[in-house]
């Protein structure tokens, strides 16, 4: 309960390139234990594959990635989610032809024993309110709703980083705010590195904003300063400020 | 409530009827038909293997007969090289645990797709008939036994187990040995599917990324499916060799492998009870077309077979389930009105 300031994850020149596009480009970047920050950037601008990269899922052409001091790039995925991982992807990724209960818990079991998965079962579904939902196979799930049991599910571990590539796309009104007061309520206990589009709800959780363009990290600061930055805007913000105008 | 119900119940009606069936079938029907029904059995253990692989691990593989061939040859040679058919029983199906083991590692910690999977599968049985038929030279001898190339291998010595003496099995006793090993394959299966490793087993089939990304090494829970159904298959195999006491190249054949695709389809992927109803249904009917010659049989089954899918596109077994549930969830409602 003292000072969080540990860095959990740390990157240091991480890069990423597919045959001569180079897609994720030197990138530094050092999130603290308990911190909830944002990564925002234009489409394209390699948000999903600094989290690829992170995760293991694409191998990284250069740089280091440390979790808690401890290098990790060049595991397996599931190595490194065995280190305290967790990632919701941007395109959802669920066991569809399973129920909403199993899904969750085929994520406790990994590392708690049967009566702890029950517990945080139970847990998860009162955290996201879907408890009506528990039996309910997750492929025939709305959009958000299947959002919310992603998001239940890679929690269930209690990772201690979790990575959200673009959490509230398709979610609606009572789906949105019960997401960022979840987020809201979890930070300072689980580190998150969020991705967004929507500057409202960025506004509403973060607490520090990372800008990439084109791979490289364009801009760093709080959600007010990144705002008010007019290249930010330019690369980012452009379209919002032209329909305000 | 009611699916639970339902998921408990058909598995203890399947059980208790298998169990009847092992203690009074022998009393009541004849020798021959006894010795039928034994084929049933031992096809329906190799058809729940690969029920097995296919519906709770997604594993589907093109060159099932691989373990069975195998299962049947190594017994073969075992038993006739070995004074203990047992020991040669357990370590042919010991033979076809390594077999998947080894072609499973590369298979799965190479990372082959699933369409390369269903390839190399096929190519391997092929490998195997091929291999298997040119050994009819009278140098393809190991130990005692000649492997006879086409001509197969003749006069396989019959299991013997020491509850009976140590005699022969007779064909009543080979009947109930093997529906209880068919009745405890699928009882184990069918816990397995249940444990945490089965669990996780169906996610992976489900969708192999967020397995792996909820920290499961996706190739070892793939590697040991396919490790025991290969085992099971190749028990099956075995099974078949000392029934039929003679084993040849034809276990191995596409046919063999593209049967037993059919038997788990019609019977409905992800059931373990419906690839044997599957495998009684249409073996009888096969039999049944073979007496009338004056049709085509290849035909009518192929007919027959096109009709069932198309009808039952997720097999016979899900679709009665379907039926039942909704059964019982129809009489649930309506006594809530009622009551309500
Ligand atoms: N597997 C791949 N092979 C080749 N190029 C890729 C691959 N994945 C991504 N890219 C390219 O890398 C760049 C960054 O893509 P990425 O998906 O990381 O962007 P993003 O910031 O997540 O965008 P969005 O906001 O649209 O999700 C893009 O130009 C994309 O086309
Ligand atoms: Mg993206």
């Amino acid at each position: 309960m003292t000072t969080t300031n540990n860095p959990l994850l740390v990157t240091k020149g991480l890069t990423k390139r597919f045959g001569g596009l180079v897609a994720v480009n030197d990138v530094n970047l050092s999130v603290s234990e308990g911190q909830l920050h944002c990564l925002i950037g234009p489409n394209g601008a390699g948000k999903s594959t600094f989290f690829k990269c992170l995760t293991g899922q694409f191998k990284s052409s250069a740089g280091i990635v440390t979790l808690e001091g401890k290098e990790v790039q060049g595991l397996q995925t599931y190595e490194i989610v065995q280190r305290g991982v967790g990632i919701k992807t941007q395109t959802p990724s669920l066991f569809d032809g399973l129920s909403v209960q199993e899904n969750i818990s085929l994520s406790a079991l990994r590392n708690q024993a049967s009566r702890q998965v029950v517990e945080t079962l139970e847990e998860m579904l009162e955290l996201f309110q879907i408890t009506h939902l528990t039996r309910r196979e997750v492929g025939q799930l709305a959009h958000g709703q299947r959002q919310l049991v992603e998001l239940a599910a890679v929690l269930a571990a209690k990772p201690k980083l979790v990575l959200l590539d673009e959490p509230a796309a398709g979610m609606t009104g009572d789906d949105r705010i019960r997401l960022i007061q979840t987020l809201r309520d979890l930070a300072g206990r689980t580190t998150f590195i969020v991705v967004e589009h929507d500057m409202q709800f960025i506004g509403d959780i973060a607490t520090g904003v990372t800008v990439f363009n084109r791979g490289r990290v364009f801009a760093e600061g709080s959600f007010d300063e990144i705002v008010a930055r007019s290249d930010v805007q330019e690369i980012y913000l452009g379209k919002e400020v032209d329909v305000a105008a | 409530m009611n699916r639970t119900f339902v998921n408990y119940l058909g598995p203890a009606i399947a059980v208790g009827s298998g169990i009847l069936t092992l203690i009074f079938a022998p009393l009541i029907l004849g020798f021959y038909e006894i010795f039928q029904l034994t084929q049933y059995v031992i096809l329906a253990i190799f058809a729940v293997s690969m029920a097995y692989i296919w519906g709770f691990g997604g594993i589907l593989s093109f060159g099932h007969a691989a373990v069975f061939g195998l299962g049947g040859y190594a017994y073969a040679v075992l038993a006739i090289n070995m004074d203990s058919s047992l020991l040669a029983f357990v370590l042919a199906i010991g033979t076809c645990g390594l077999f998947s083991l080894i072609l499973g590692y590369f298979i799965f910690y190479g990372r082959l797709n699933d369409v390369y999977l269903g390839v190399v599968t096929l190519v391997v049985a092929l490998i195997l008939w091929k291999l298997i038929n040119h050994t009819s030279g009278p140098g393809y001898v190991i130990g005692d036994a000649r492997l006879g190339g086409f001509n197969g291998i003749p006069s396989i010595p019959v299991l013997e187990l020491p509850w009976h003496g140590g005699a022969a099995l007779d064909p009543i006793q080979m009947f109930r040995w093997f529906l209880g090993g068919l009745i405890a394959v699928y009882v184990a299966l069918k816990l397995l599917i249940q444990s945490k490793f089965g669990r996780i087993a169906i996610a992976t089939k489900e969708n192999e990324l967020r397995a792996t990304l909820l920290g499961y090494d996706v190739r070892q829970y793939k590697l040991l499916v396919f490790v025991i159904g290969g085992s099971i298959g190749g028990m099956a195999g075995a099974m078949w060799a000392t029934y039929q006491t003679f084993v040849d190249p034809n276990m191995f054949s596409l046919e063999v492998s593209a049967k037993v695709l059919i038997w788990v389809m019609v019977g409905g992927v992800g059931t373990l009870l419906g690839p044997i109803a599957g495998v009684v249904l249409l073996q009888a009917l096969s039999i049944k077309l073979g007496e009338t010659a004056f049709i085509n049989n290849q035909i009518v089954l192929g007919m027959i077979l096109m009709s069932l899918v198309l009808v039952f596109p997720k097999g016979l077994l899900p679709s009665m389930e379907l039926l039942v549930t909704r059964f019982f969830d129809r009489s649930a409602a309506q006594g809530q009105g009622v009551s309500g």
